[in-house]
């Protein structure tokens, strides 16, 4: 400290080796989104300059979680303490294969989401913080992602928490209101449950840091004690409702339709996501004796999600509240690969975890698109979609696949790898769901594609001879629309086509999490 | 509430408890005190002056809407991390800058400049919440 | 001291969450609001307690001279009482606007996002 003449050696509580530039990139996404969020919400009248700043921070996120995401996978684990600080007294930030994957892909994702949210929209949208919400959401997001200190990632989920509540209510109608009242108060719940949970971790152990977590949880002779598994199960009643799982599921389809639809598409690609992201941190990192002990518990958990998603999906006449359950049913096929809890079975739900995000953005985006054409979101007033444009009709049936896991696109690979994880496993029930709600779900995307494209007008005309005016999507005009679909589209049928590298990435991903040696190293080792 | 001696002293009290709140920023870093501290003593004089001289002069009189003065917290403190990355060091490590003033020692850091953005930060959106409460009541 | 404290937490427990099974938003929130509570405390206490010795350091010593209060969880506390407050305050609001726009403050009957009559989805063309 300054003015202190008395020296002493500061390597015990302090970084001192040399920190390299591209050690930054592990804070990067947090820095940039923050910057980028509050010159947003200064600028906030200033409704045409709004896009601009966003885009241009949006694509600085991506670039930063590239270039972070090229130097794990050469590199390996990094870990950053921030003030100097080591661990287990400093926050660290630590990016491994698992976080920087999904953060790469939740950016990639924001960033197409700010290029729709710039034609749908409006100034008055705009005025109230579209952009600031957005990006400091993603503040949320990548922190989470890239968090190394357990009491932090509880820190980051509120961040995302109170930008989703700004993000959730940006148009203040009735359906809004209600579907926030929902969403808030039983979130808010769920955050507190995790802060009970961290703080008895604390009261037990001592510490924050995962990789100081893991090696001490790892050196407590028997792994399923009682405090231990209580505080698992409280962990996996948080997260269960973050990730929005079966008997906490309810307020996923009351809020996720009511918001503008470019905001129903972030949410639905990325919050339930983190809520699975920390589940495998937490339970394969952290808990892995406790996940163990509790693995049948979590399949049960899995198989209710997914075929409550499924069925409800079913059972919606509305394409936004199809697409929330199926969101839902997804989520439980990743809590699948966390209860079998093998490298195989992590890596299939990491995979599914990338899967998902994307694909459920773009179908919400799709949805969007359809209502500009159609006019509405209930499949009995749609209608005649093919015909006014067979081009995006097959984008629809590409997504459609995809989500239900058929081949040849990315919901096929981590559904192939969860299945051969679960009979592997002798969980032969859970391979069965995943492969029915993959069933279901195809039913009720066939359902959507038949009535809302396939046929000739909405429910009451005779084919081909609807009076409703659909209008086609060159008319519709703005890149801003079709561009973001178009990447994510691409996307989906890449990862289904080459599956190779991300089945690399996902792989050690899983095995990072798995046997966590390479990650306390990299926390505790030389920095 | 507006009787004529509270509408009086408000401006002056409201005046001395943003010195104040100055004061216990700048005295933090080593004695209670802090930006999160002054912000809350700083946004009560807002609320104060709101109470006393209604709300449309307190949105006169800090110029800026409260909300781009959180924001603008929020740029500062997050650029206070920034400097030690030309140093090679960590996000947020510390950094000090020494020089006599006319006989005065004074040392500024980052970790003063990061309490100044969390200052504003606390203003800003504690005094947008009191002022949103009082105009409801007003209407 | 931590026995006592620890059952002070299970009431503080008990109570939010029997205001929180309640049906009017009301009654749920003061529920948050003293759920926020019980976990502070908690947190505190997880953290072992140490009366009337501050964490602080001498000026010429680099360690405490004796043992103090853990700072960290003082920290935590602190922390969780800013974000808890300002949801709070924000879910207050929200509640409020819920309350002039819905016209009612029971969750049953608040079903404008998803409505009782729901047409089912068709069946066939």
């Amino acid at each position: 400290m300054a003015g202190s003449s008395v020296s002493v050696d500061i390597s015990q509580a302090m970084a001192v080796a040399p920190v390299s530039a591209g050690d930054w990139l592990i804070v990067a996404p947090s820095i940039l989104t923050l910057l980028g969020g509050s010159l947003c919400l200064m600028t906030r009248k200033n409704t045409q300059a709004q896009p601009k700043i966003g885009l241009i921070f949006m694509v600085l996120l991506v670039a930063a979680n590239i270039g972070l995401l090229a130097r794990v996978l050469d590199k390996g684990v990094i870990t950053m303490v921030m003030g100097n600080w080591l661990p287990p007294f400093g926050i660290a930030f630590t990016a491994d294969a698992l976080g920087v994957t999904l953060s790469t892909i939740a950016s990639i994702v924001a960033l197409c989401a700010a290029l729709y949210g710039s034609a749908t929209i409006d100034n008055t949208g705009r005025r109230y913080g579209f952009y600031p919400f957005l990006l400091l959401l993603m503040t949320g997001v990548s922190g989470a992602f890239l968090t190394a200190d357990i009491f932090n990632l509880y820190v980051w989920f509120e961040v995302l928490l109170i930008s989703s509540y700004g993000l959730l209510v940006l148009g203040n109608d009735r359906p809004q209101l209600d579907g926030s009242v929902k969403y808030g108060i039983l979130n808010l719940i769920g955050t507190n449950l995790f802060l009970i949970a961290t703080g008895l971790l604390y009261g037990m152990f001592g510490t924050l840091n995962m990789a100081d977590l893991a090696t001490k949880v790892a050196a407590l002779e028997n792994g399923a004690s009682g405090t231990l598994a209580t505080i698992a199960a409280l962990y996996l009643l948080a997260f269960a409702m973050k990730a929005a799982a079966f008997p906490v599921n309810f307020w996923l389809p009351a809020s996720y339709h009511t918001p503008n639809i470019a905001v129903s598409a972030v949410f639905a690609g990325l919050l339930t996501k983190v809520g699975v992201y920390a589940l495998i941190r937490v339970f394969v990192l952290l808990l892995p004796g406790s996940r163990a002990y509790m693995a049948d518990l979590i399949a049960l958990v899995a198989m209710a999600t997914m075929m409550s998603g499924a069925m409800g999906a079913l059972a919606q006449g509305e394409v936004r509240r199809i697409l929330g359950y199926l969101v839902i049913a997804g989520i439980g096929s990743m809590l699948g690969g966390v209860a079998v809890g093998s490298t195989l079975a992590i890596s299939g739900a990491i995979f599914y975890a990338v899967h998902s995000i994307i694909v459920m953005t773009a179908l919400y985006m799709a949805a969007g698109v359809m209502m500009l054409m159609g006019g509405s979101y209930r499949l009995r007033e749609l209608g005649g979609l093919y015909q006014a444009s067979p081009a995006f009709a097959a984008v629809f049936l590409v997504l459609g696949f995809a989500v239900s896991g058929l081949p040849p696109f990315s919901g096929f690979w981590p559904k192939v790898m969860l299945v051969d994880a679960a009979l592997g496993d002798g969980r032969y029930w859970l391979a069965g769901v995943i492969l029915l709600s993959g069933f279901l779900t195809t039913l009720a995307i066939g359902r959507i594609w038949i009535f809302a494209f396939w046929r000739g007008g909405p429910e009451g005309t005779a084919d081909g001879t609807s009076t409703v005016r659909i209008s086609p999507i060159g008319q519709l005009g703005s890149a801003a629309l079709w561009l973001p679909i178009g990447i994510l589209t691409a996307l989906v049928v890449y990862f289904g086509l080459q599956p190779e590298w991300m089945l690399q990435v996902v792989s050690r991903g899983a095995s990072g999490v798995v046997e966590p040696l390479g990650y306390v190293r990299s926390v505790f080792g030389g920095l | 509430m507006r009787t004529i001696i509270f509408r009086t002293i408000a401006p002056y009290l409201a005046a001395l408890m943003i010195l104040f709140s100055v004061f216990v920023l700048l005295r933090g870093h080593n004695e209670p005190g802090g930006g999160f501290i002054g912000g809350l003593i700083a946004a009560s004089a807002l609320a104060i002056y709101g109470i006393a001289c209604g709300v449309a002069s307190v949105r006169r009189a800090i110029v800026f809407h409260p909300m781009s003065i959180s924001a603008f917290g929020l740029f500062i403190a997050v650029l206070a991390g920034l400097p030690s990355l030309l140093l090679k060091q960590s996000y947020m490590t510390s950094q000090w800058l020494s020089f006599r003033f006319f006989d005065v020692n004074v040392d500024l850091s980052t970790p003063m400049l990061f309490d100044i953005g969390v200052y504003f930060v606390v203003v800003g959106s504690i005094a947008s919440i009191a002022l949103a409460l009082e105009e409801r009541e007003s209407d | 001291m931590e026995t006592g404290l620890s059952i002070l937490i299970g009431l503080f427990f008990t109570v939010s969450v029997y205001l929180m099974l309640s049906k009017e938003l009301v009654r749920m929130l003061l529920g948050i609001a003293i759920l926020g509570n019980a976990v502070n405390l908690l947190i505190f206490t997880a953290g072992r307690l140490t009366r009337e010795v501050p964490p602080l350091i001498p000026e010429e010593l680099y360690t405490p001279a004796v043992q103090t209060a853990n700072p960290l969880p003082q920290a935590l506390v602190l922390t969780a009482i800013v974000i808890s407050f300002s949801f709070l305050a924000f879910l207050l609001v929200l509640a409020f606007r819920a309350y002039q726009e819905l016209g009612t403050d029971d969750a049953n009957e608040m079903r404008v996002a998803e409505p009782a009559d729901e047409q089912a989805p068709p069946q066939g063309y």
